[in-house]
């Protein structure tokens, strides 16, 4: 499967939180690293988005469309920062 | 001013296709009119969505190849061979055609001249796109940061905007390195390997000038540089990522 990164579901993003967020920082709740959502790994012919932490491997987005509603899971993001 | 922020929606627009440039046997530029089109910064992308008569709908991401200063957005896209959307795109897209997009979007990997330098560029097969937009901003603001490209193609009839990069690498400020990695012409006296190491070396300021690095084109040639480009002793923090899939955002 094809790795990609934050930049490729920019527009996702914008979707989901209104504004640009490539550039936001989302800490991993797995290992508590922070770094932009744009160099977060990317993998979109999973059943889904999914975006994974690059130091650990933690899935820290999953975005799924099911019949037209987009579910979006953060579980693995302890913090959004677009400061 | 925060509650408008957040409201603001990425909306589909109309563009009309003005010119299209073949820029090698697999890519194609678009220069579009867009009314009412809000700009946008180098290294932002816009998505392209196509509708088929049932109804359905493809979309992809393409870096925008022009700058914010120029007069129109331009996009240039390559040929995936198995793609939905860029074979449509490269060979049957007329001028005077409309087509959908919506954007910009991203802002991570982006370069304006307040952002400082010396910059260095690494640019895999269409990963060159992006830094077309950078290229011309730089000089349609007269910036004075030291720019190099380092352009990894197959062969010199892949090479991108070689015209344009020819004459721009007379300039002071930017120099323009090719390597060609499957295919020299007669005389070549570039580069002829994939980028390595002991290439980057070569081209990239020293790691203690703290040079900005950007990095774009497909996932193996991105990993590639930026794993040689640390092994260099470039700081992390200052090297900007974006890998090319086959697929540039899901439909």
């Amino acid at each position: 499967m094809t790795r990609l990164d934050g930049n490729a579901i920019a527009g996702e993003l914008f979707d989901i939180f209104g504004k640009e967020m490539t550039s936001a920082m989302g800490t991993c709740a797995g290992c508590g690293s922070t770094r932009p959502l744009g160099e977060l790994a990317v993998y979109l012919q999973a059943p889904g988005v999914v975006a994974r932490c690059t130091s650990c491997d933690k899935v820290m987005i999953v975005i799924v469309e099911i019949r037209g509603v987009r579910c979006v899971d953060l579980h693995g993001t302890a913090e959004v920062d677009n400061a | 001013m925060e509650r408008t922020a957040v409201r603001r929606r990425l909306n589909w627009q109309a563009g009309t296709v003005e010119e299209l440039v073949t820029e090698t046997p697999r890519t194609r530029s678009i220069r579009l009119g867009l009314p009412g089109w809000s700009g946008h910064r180098p290294g932002q992308h816009v998505d392209v969505r196509l509708t088929a008569e049932d109804g359905y709908h493809a979309q992809r991401s393409y870096s925008i190849a022009s700058a914010p200063e120029d007069e129109n957005l331009v996009l240039t896209v390559e040929r995936l061979d198995d793609g939905e959307v860029s074979p449509f795109l490269v060979d049957e897209l007329r001028t005077g055609d409309e087509l959908e997009l919506r954007g910009p979007i991203g802002g991570y990997f982006v370069w304006e001249t307040a952002r400082g330098g010396p910059l260095l560029l690494v640019a895999g097969g269409s990963g060159v796109v992006p830094f077309r937009a950078m290229l011309r901003h730089h000089r349609a603001s007269g910036s004075a940061v030291p720019v190099r490209l380092l352009y990894s193609a197959r062969s010199l009839h892949d090479v991108i905007y070689r015209d344009e990069l020819t004459r721009i690498t007379g300039n002071n400020e930017i120099d323009v390195h090719f390597t060609l990695t499957r295919e020299q012409p007669a005389g070549w006296r570039g580069y002829r390997r994939r980028i390595d190491q002991e290439l980057l070396a070569d081209v990239a300021w020293p790691a203690v000038d703290r040079p900005l690095v950007y990095v774009c084109g497909p996932t193996d040639f991105v990993e590639t540089s930026a794993a040689a480009l640390v092994a260099l002793g470039h700081e992390p923090g200052r090297i900007r990522l974006e890998r090319f899939g086959g697929t540039g955002g899901s439909a």
